[in-house]
């Protein structure tokens, strides 16, 4: 097989537990208008940001996750409002997932106030205590050991909280995902390592970094159940990521769960797509999440067309209001930067 | 309980507990680390060879069977993995405190000191608070050479969101423990190895030691030798030696290097207009050029009657044998030389 043949992780369903039973979720009307709800909140937020930096009305840089959103969505809806994420600098569409603020978000990349972080941390740096994100993350695999400590601090306070930890293929070749790994196994921590695999580590193909039938394999290494899952199919997703949960949450230790994504823009800003094909990418938006979805919610007769129409407007109107109050929003100001430094 | 708001003490003041009794730096260590476990279960500790192992050096004892395996735990040989385990529970509700077994090793774990737990606070715009402690023997003086030698406290006072402390003395080595767990910040606590075994007058009970508070160690009138960690006992014996020579000497111990308490430093300069600023790490971007610095900046500086004189590590790395050893940071004979040189010379 050709090394750098993107396809090579096939998507195979496998606890590598031992064979038990899979849920298998089957979205109702309900689900699926949520879970398409939050696919398309988190793919215009993007959109939406994207331009506005075209446009040179937003500082900085950005790490966009369109093609991905069917991931951080079926995983979080297998979550309770309590447990916990970690997440990466590709982290617009966990914190949606989640449960962030738009408004917040959006004023936190103008570079208000009003921001999530005041302005200080930007893109990269997005949490959300209120809704268990304990933050992305501009190192790759930082996230990674701390997820470990935050599910340790679960077990220790006797809560059954989960926790999640998103990380892209990247993260694998990072030490710290390794070392956060093993003390999860170790102690049987109720965490969750979600490896987004786009196939590509910023211009890195991970089928040539990590030579793997599946990448999923290497759980076995760390004595936890791995899985290779269609991260494009959020049912998908949300079916293992409930699986997962619930061996979390039965004491019996971590997951690695690994869904099979694209990301249809470059790593960020600066990127020229020189590593990959255009035949490649075009490739992959012909299994958009979102559309696939679509198509099959509606073929499933869950909802009609008015109704995806209307989510489409809400979220349209959901997003004019929130660029527009938060350029209304006082910018980030620099009198207590000094202050801010230390807790107190 | 404790008394923070002795922002502007400078003896050693007690905050609390009037009793002392004479014990280890290490079995102080013990103690502060029992009774703030035994105070609030939210503190807890991990690191590599903490529980039935005892420390690699011996610090934690029996802390094992007093508290148990939950709370004393032992991890694999992972510093990244146990620091970021330590900022995911700090940020999550827990408090605590990871031994790294040689400052030398958190060169292992700087991702996690450095970019995570030392920002975390400030990048989320204070949505979060990282009360983590991270207990770190440092210094030289025990044959283990280059990789399990060094001081490193400058690499980490150089990262705004970190505090960094260096107990020189067993009562401080609890005190600035205690202090450390309270502290809703990250904290960085630079033992001494070659102190462990070094007893001292300690209070007992929940005494602690505010943060950000210099000690004066000894009061002469014709220099003031600033020192850290076990170059203020160094310092404390020339002084004596000095003293002999009719030479008096006032030794300033920072105890915090972050936040610094510079309005102490600054007085006791000006008191006697000489200074000798004494370190163990390297010459180089060490923590005394900070010092200096801020002497050179305030109103001390038109007070000097010589020139600032720093002592410090040659800027190598540790070597084995111990003549070398021996050499390569300030011992008492040269503390001597220096402040005979300083006040002889101006």
């Amino acid at each position: 097989m050709d090394n750098d043949d993107p396809q090579q992780f096939s998507v195979r369903t496998d606890t590598g537990a031992g064979g038990e039973p899979m849920t298998e979720v089957r979205y109702d009307r309900a689900s699926a208008l949520d879970a398409f709800t939050t696919m398309w909140r988190i793919r215009r937020f993007e959109e939406a940001v994207e331009d506005l930096y075209g446009r040179g009305l937003m500082h900085g840089t950005m790490h966009l996750s369109i093609g991905q959103e069917a991931v951080p969505t079926g995983a979080c809806r297998a979550l309770r409002p309590d447990d916990y994420i970690t997440s990466t600098h590709r982290g617009h569409g966990h914190c949606i997932a989640k449960g962030a603020d738009l408004e917040r978000m959006m004023a936190e990349l103008l570079a208000k106030e009003t921001g999530y972080c005041r302005g200080r941390g930007g893109s990269m740096h997005i949490a959300d205590t209120a809704t268990g994100n304990l933050g992305a993350n501009g190192i790759v695999a930082g996230g990674v050991p701390i997820a470990t400590g935050a599910a340790l601090s679960s077990r220790m306070r006797g809560t059954d909280q989960v926790t999640v930890c998103f990380h892209g293929d990247g993260a694998l070749g990072e030490g710290a995902w390794h070392e956060g790994v093993i003390l999860a196994a170790m102690w049987k921590l109720p965490v969750i390592f979600l490896c987004e695999n786009n196939l590509y580590g910023m211009s890195m193909s991970s089928a040539k970094a990590f030579p793997l039938e599946q990448l999923s394999d290497r759980a076995r290494g760390y004595g936890i159940p791995g899985v290779t899952v269609d991260g494009n199919d959020p049912e998908a997703v949300e079916s293992v990521t409930t699986d997962a949960v619930a061996r979390a949450r039965a004491g019996e230790g971590p997951t690695f769960i690994v869904a099979q994504t694209y990301r249809w823009r470059g790593h960020s800003k600066s990127d020229k797509n020189l590593y990959r094909t255009r035949d490649e990418i075009e490739d992959w938006r012909q299994r958009d999440p979102i559309e696939r979805f679509e198509h099959s919610i509606l073929e499933r007769g869950l909802v009609g067309r008015a109704d995806l129409d209307q989510v489409r407007a809400g979220v349209r109107d959901e997003l004019r209001g929130a660029v527009q109050r938060a350029n209304a929003a006082p910018d980030a100001s620099a009198a207590d930067l000094l202050s801010g430094v230390y807790a107190r | 309980m404790s008394d923070h708001g002795a922002a502007t003490g400078t003896e050693v003041r007690v905050t609390g507990a009037t009793e002392t009794t004479v014990m280890t730096y290490a079995e102080a260590i013990r103690d502060a680390l029992t009774t703030a476990m035994r105070r609030d279960e939210r503190v807890f500790l991990m690191g590599e060879d903490v529980g039935r192992y005892g420390g690699a050096f011996g610090v934690t004892g029996d802390l094992v069977d007093r508290i148990g395996p939950d709370r004393v735990r032992d991890t694999t040989i992972s510093e990244l993995g146990i620091v970021g385990a330590g900022v995911g529970a700090a940020v999550t509700g827990m408090r605590p405190i990871v031994e790294i077994q040689f400052s030398d090793f958190t060169a292992q774990a700087m991702d996690q000191i450095a970019n995570q737990a030392a920002k975390i606070h400030f990048m989320l715009g204070g949505a979060m608070q990282v009360p983590l402690v991270i207990r770190a023997p440092g210094g030289s003086g025990t044959g283990a050479a280059a990789q399990h030698s060094q001081s490193l406290e400058a690499w980490f006072a150089h990262v705004p969101g970190l505090k960094v402390l260096m107990p020189a003395t067993a009562d401080d080595a609890k005190g600035l423990l205690l202090s450390a767990i309270e502290d809703p910040n990250p904290v960085v606590v630079i033992e001494h190895k070659l102190l462990y075994k070094t007893p001292g007058q300690v209070r007992t009970g929940y005494a602690t030691t505010p943060i950000g508070v210099a000690s004066v160690r000894r009061r002469g009138a014709d220099l003031t030798i600033v020192a850290t960690g076990v170059e203020v006992s160094r310092s404390l014996e020339a002084a004596e030696r000095l003293a002999a020579d009719g030479i008096q000497a006032t030794v300033v111990d920072p105890r915090t290097l972050k936040p610094l308490d510079s309005e102490t430093i600054v007085r006791e300069v000006i008191s006697t207009g000489r200074v000798l600023l004494v370190q163990e790490a390297v010459k180089t971007l060490g923590f005394m050029s900070e010092v200096a610095a801020v002497i050179a900046e305030s109103e001390a500086f038109v007070h000097l009657r010589a020139p600032v004189a720093r002592l410090a590590g040659l800027d190598i790395p540790i070597p084995y044998a111990p003549q070398l050893e021996r050499a390569a940071v300030p011992q008492v004979e040269d503390i001597v030389a220096a402040a005979t040189r300083l006040v002889r010379e101006w």
